[in-house]
């Protein structure tokens, strides 16, 4: 569970104080943290953990590990359905 | 796909396979430490790609599967509290304890919940005022900038139901653990890509001097583990010991900062027991003086629980490097994914797991190989 996820940063927004964006992956967009790279711009790919972008990468690097994920069965996580603010349940 | 379908043809992998036989004179044994390069290994069938006598041994770098039962027990305990909204990744889910699981309690009394990031649980904690809302923070170095900030962002918020039952685990003190046993086998390591990412490789060079061991950071694409190995080997024969990066495109020598510098506000390291290992001095993470009121263990009292770990199993030694998946007579029959014995088959980065999920308990499975270099 130590691998990361590359995504294409789609939208950045600041949430209770952090930098969030919106990461697309394939075809699903999450939001993870940008506040551990908090110089990413709209439009460049960044290696996400647990919601949590910890590394930049180049959109060759992306794609390629992407693909090495799906091939390993290791991008189950994105499957897990996100919490909304309001009811604290998934939406 | 271009990458894969290199791999597939296997006209860089073959390359790389005949530099590493060119090169290898000898015997080595080169430990992989993170446990997704070991599912890709394994996957990929790239230690049987490996000429005869460079041998892969899988190491500890499972989070799940070294989190000690004790601690797998007080989550159960926590979650099976009526006050309780019990949050984990989902790994953790099937993971027995000594009384089920918490895919058991979920469906029984507790409320159990799978997040996608330690945040969720600030969501959820402000959606339930009236519930504790505590979340298993496991994991080694790349989950704690994650962890790290969950524990920041409910101080900061001021939010008095939300805790961190934390299980955080350190790799350079697993190596050092696993180098200085005089069973030790092991003499080269492929170094974890995304640990390093976070935390950089530094901390690695007092490790590859002390014991004369070279580390090479490595991906988990069967490529870039191919490229690891045959830097390892390279070292190896030529009698060097150094820290190297097969991953520049994604790490370099210092890490992440920003999440350095968060993860040392939030946490010490601390003393921690590895399941399968035992007792390793100074090897993860514990919450600082000032997060204390956001330690679950402190918040709900949990005691410690005496457990007791099947005699039959061999995990330990699997970790480090010692025994493979089939020297154990449980592997495959009373020990598997379904009814797991130990750590290495309880999470599917488990060296016992991914030698099972992909056929290796069968008779003869070992005999089919991606290559015919033995």
């Amino acid at each position: 569970m130590c691998l990361a996820i590359p995504g294409k940063v789609v939208e950045t927004f600041t949430a209770e104080g952090m930098h969030m964006a919106r990461v697309q992956f394939g075809g699903v967009t999450r939001e993870a943290c940008l506040d551990y790279v908090p110089e990413t711009q709209v439009g460049e790919y960044v290696l996400v953990h647990v919601g949590f972008a910890i590394s930049r990468v180049d959109e060759e690097e992306a794609r390629r590990t992407y693909e090495a994920l799906a091939e390993l069965d290791q991008l189950g996580e994105l499957d897990i359905p996100e919490v909304s603010d309001r009811s604290g349940g998934v939406s | 796909m271009k990458y894969l379908d290199e791999y597939r043809d296997g006209d860089i992998a073959a390359k790389l396979v005949e530099r590493i036989k060119r090169m290898q004179t000898r015997p080595w044994v080169i430990m992989e430490v993170c446990g997704g390069q070991t599912h890709s290994i394994v996957k990929n069938g790239i230690d049987h790609l490996l000429p005869k006598g460079v041998e892969l041994v899988h190491g500890p770098g499972c989070p799940v599967c070294v989190t000690p039962l004790e601690m797998i027990d007080k989550a159960h305990a926590i979650a099976r509290r009526p006050d309780v909204i019990f949050c984990s990744f989902g790994d953790m889910l099937r993971v027995p304890g000594s009384d089920g699981d918490l895919f058991s309690i979920k469906s029984s009394v507790g409320d159990v919940r799978v997040v996608y990031s330690p945040l969720d649980c600030i969501k959820i904690a402000r959606a339930n005022p009236d519930k504790q809302v505590v979340f298993f923070a496991i994991g080694f170095e790349t989950t704690a900038p994650a962890n790290a900030m969950l524990a920041w962002q409910a101080r900061q918020m001021g939010l008095t139901n939300v805790s961190l039952l934390v299980s955080h685990v350190l790799v350079p003190p697993a190596i050092e653990a696993i180098l200085s046993s005089p069973q030790n086998r092991v003499q080269g390591y492929l170094g974890p890509g995304h640990v390093c990412a976070v935390v950089g490789y530094a901390e690695y060079e007092p490790l590859a001097a002390r014991f004369h061991v070279p580390i090479v950071v490595t991906g988990f694409e069967p490529l870039d583990i191919l490229e690891g190995v045959l830097m390892v080997i390279d070292q190896l024969e030529s009698g060097r010991a150094d820290v190297e990066n097969q991953y520049s495109r994604v790490l370099d020598r210092g890490g992440n900062r920003p999440a350095q510098d968060l993860i040392g506000k939030v946490f010490e390291v601390s003393d921690r027991k590895w399941r399968g290992v035992g007792m390793i001095p100074r090897s993860g993470f514990q919450l600082r003086d000032e997060f204390r009121a956001f330690d679950a263990e402190h918040r709900f009292s949990v005691q410690a629980i005496d457990t007791m770990e099947p005699a039959v199993c061999i995990s330990g030694q699997i970790l480090q490097g010692i025994k493979k998946p089939h020297d154990c007579p449980a592997f495959g029959t009373e020990c598997n994914p379904q009814h797991p014995l130990g750590a290495t088959m309880v999470s599917a980065e488990g060296a016992c797991a991914a030698y099972y999920a992909y056929g290796r308990h069968l008779k003869d499975a070992d005999l089919v190989t991606l290559g015919d270099n033995r």
